[in-house]
């Protein structure tokens, strides 16, 4: 691989992946309230 | 009817934020993650189409996603009823999208179908020397040309048959009991098998070859205007924005939500996928070209050329564990196809729960079987391939894009409803939307699908979509782009029948139960 193919690589592995764990670590850090009195799940 | 029942109902809600996000992510990884974005990246300046590609994921993708989230999570109706708040002739919007979803399913189950097929055919890669031929005639039995239907092929029918009982038994069991349970086992399953396909991809002599095509960057694509269409594309028909698909799985979500959050993750959960999917394919590509001393470019296609032609050729060709490596491969079509179609067949069975009162296992028998039986008896044909090939085309770039243009431009610049919507998301919403978001939906997005949908008119225009016959695209292209118009057209005349409820009183219960919660 060239170099530039392998920085590009790692790169969009980064960003993207990255991005991931970033919005799901933020996300679990801000739960939703507790359940609701929940509405029949069924039917 | 019970009028209680339409403002205040027991709606049905997803059981955890997991479950929703699971299942919304499950909507937006399709087939198009794993044989659109590698081709389209490659084709675009390799490396290089990050760039474009991310600015699209946040300058349209993501933007999108919660502006759905939001119109469905705030009016709690599928498509056309979370609409019909905003403005009653918008509902329009909504049964447009129910009406692409009704034709986007009948031809999604079949390529299942097929996948369900090559995963069985993977045993001892029964697809021979040829598989292409073996797909056309052996399989597929296609007639030469396009036309209309002639006779049946048995051996699509059956599987299809068996792709529209699975989906529709667990659109019966609900949003908690079927679609968020199915998907809590269907997402991490393919998480894992793919994976599994991956590091065996890897591990293959040329698949460096093959990461090296996709990854060399060509920073002069980046001048290039048609790479910002083909990267704004890929992420407007790979998230699953406007088919309405996002608006009726927020419906399910409890008041207090993170909805730009939410989108976030799922914005990025999908791209996630599509990148492995981008590194398995190429690093499989790659062995192919360095066993037969050709260049990648000669290897690579994509659709389903790419699945059904070039996969198995190359699973033939692999020096140990080919039977494994096809199951794999056409096992993970299958579950991200499946996990689309039960959001593609949601849209249509919540729009008629929410516009005719029914329960949901009438309303899945009739318009979920409706919807399987078109399917069944179009598509299992000779004249199938053609007929789905210039359905699929036509509905997407007059369809699906046209309709995502005129929902922005609806709700940024005719009813102006952006800064309403911004301020529900913000209630609930950890990371706060900014004048940004504003932007994007109503200059960014316009232009991009605008231009999108002009371009390709002119290809229209220039010449026939792949030289079919005039006459045949009249009826399975453009007929069906009319068809699905004059459908929502109709369906916005007809008055609802309970009293419909106007934008503010319809959910003041709801919007200052998600404020007071904030402040």
């Amino acid at each position: 691989m060239s170099t530039g193919a392998i920085i590009m690589l790692l790169v969009s592995i980064t960003l993207v992946w990255g991005g991931l764990a970033a919005s799901i670590i933020q996300l679990r850090r801000h739960p939703d309230p507790g359940p609701e009195p929940e509405p029949d799940g069924s039917e | 009817m019970a009028e209680h029942k339409l403002g205040v109902e027991q709606r049905e809600q997803w059981g955890t934020r997991a479950g929703f996000l699971m299942a919304a992510i499950g909507s937006a990884i399709g087939l198009g993650n794993i044989w659109r974005f590698p081709y389209i990246a490659y084709d675009n300046g390799g490396g290089a189409f990050l760039l474009p590609y991310l600015i699209a994921l946040f300058t349209a993708g993501i933007p999108l996603l919660i502006l759905e989230y939001t119109i469905g999570h705030r009016y709690r109706g599928a498509a056309p009823r979370a609409f019909l708040p905003l403005a009653r002739p918008a509902q329009a919007i909504g049964w447009w999208q129910v009406a692409m979803c009704f034709v986007i399913a009948t031809y999604y189950a079949v390529i299942i179908a097929w996948a369900v097929r090559y995963t069985g055919f993977a045993v001892g890669q029964q697809w021979g020397d040829d598989p292409e031929t073996f797909l056309m005639s052996d399989f597929l039995q296609a007639s030469d040309s396009p036309g209309m239907i002639s006779s049946y092929v048995g051996g699509v029918a059956w599987p299809l048959i068996g792709v529209w009982v699975v989906t529709l038994v667990i659109v019966a069991f609900g949003i908690r009991r079927g679609v968020e349970k199915a998907n809590k086992i269907f997402i991490p399953l393919l998480i894992v098998l793919f994976l599994i396909l991956v590091v065996r991809a890897l591990f293959l002599p040329g698949a460096a070859t093959g990461l090296d095509a996709l990854f060399s960057p060509d920073w002069a694509a980046i001048t290039d205007g048609q790479v910002w269409i083909a990267a704004y594309g890929q992420i407007f028909f790979s998230l699953s924005v406007g088919f309405g698909i996002m608006i009726t799985y927020a419906s399910y979500l409890r008041r207090r939500a993170d909805l730009t959050g939410s989108a976030l993750v799922a914005g990025f959960a999908n791209s996630s996928f599509e990148l492995l999917a981008g590194i398995g394919v190429f690093a499989t590509v790659g062995f192919m070209a360095v066993q037969s001393g050709i260049g990648v470019n000669d290897v690579v296609t994509d659709g389903i050329g790419l699945a059904f032609v070039a996969f198995p050729q190359i699973i033939s060709t692999l020096p140990g564990g080919a039977t494994l490596f096809g199951l794999l491969f056409f096992g993970c079509l299958v579950v991200a196809g499946v996990s689309s179609l039960i959001s593609i067949v949601q849209v249509i069975v919540s729009s008629v729960q929410d516009r005719t009162g029914m329960r949901r296992g009438p309303a899945v028998a009739v318009v979920g079987g409706g919807t399987a039986l078109a399917s069944i008896l179009l598509f299992p044909t000779k004249e199938g391939l053609y007929i789905l090939d210039a359905a699929d085309h036509f509905i997407n770039q007059y369809g699906i894009a046209l309709a995502g243009l005129v929902t922005v431009i609806t709700v940024s610049w005719v009813l102006r409803k952006l800064g309403t919507l911004r301020d529900h998301a913000n209630a609930s919403s950890a990371v706060p939307l900014g004048r940004w978001w504003v932007i994007t939906l109503s200059v960014i997005t316009p232009i991009i699908l605008g231009w999108m949908t002009w371009d390709s008119l002119r290809t229209e225009l220039a010449s026939n979509y792949e030289d079919y016959p005039t006459s045949f695209l009249l009826i399975a292209g453009w007929g069906v782009v009319i068809a699905v118009i004059v459908f929502a057209v109709v369906m916005t005349l007809i008055p609802w029948r309970r009293t419909a409820p106007d934008d503010e009183h319809f959910h003041l219960n709801t919007v200052e139960t998600a404020e007071t919660g904030r402040r």
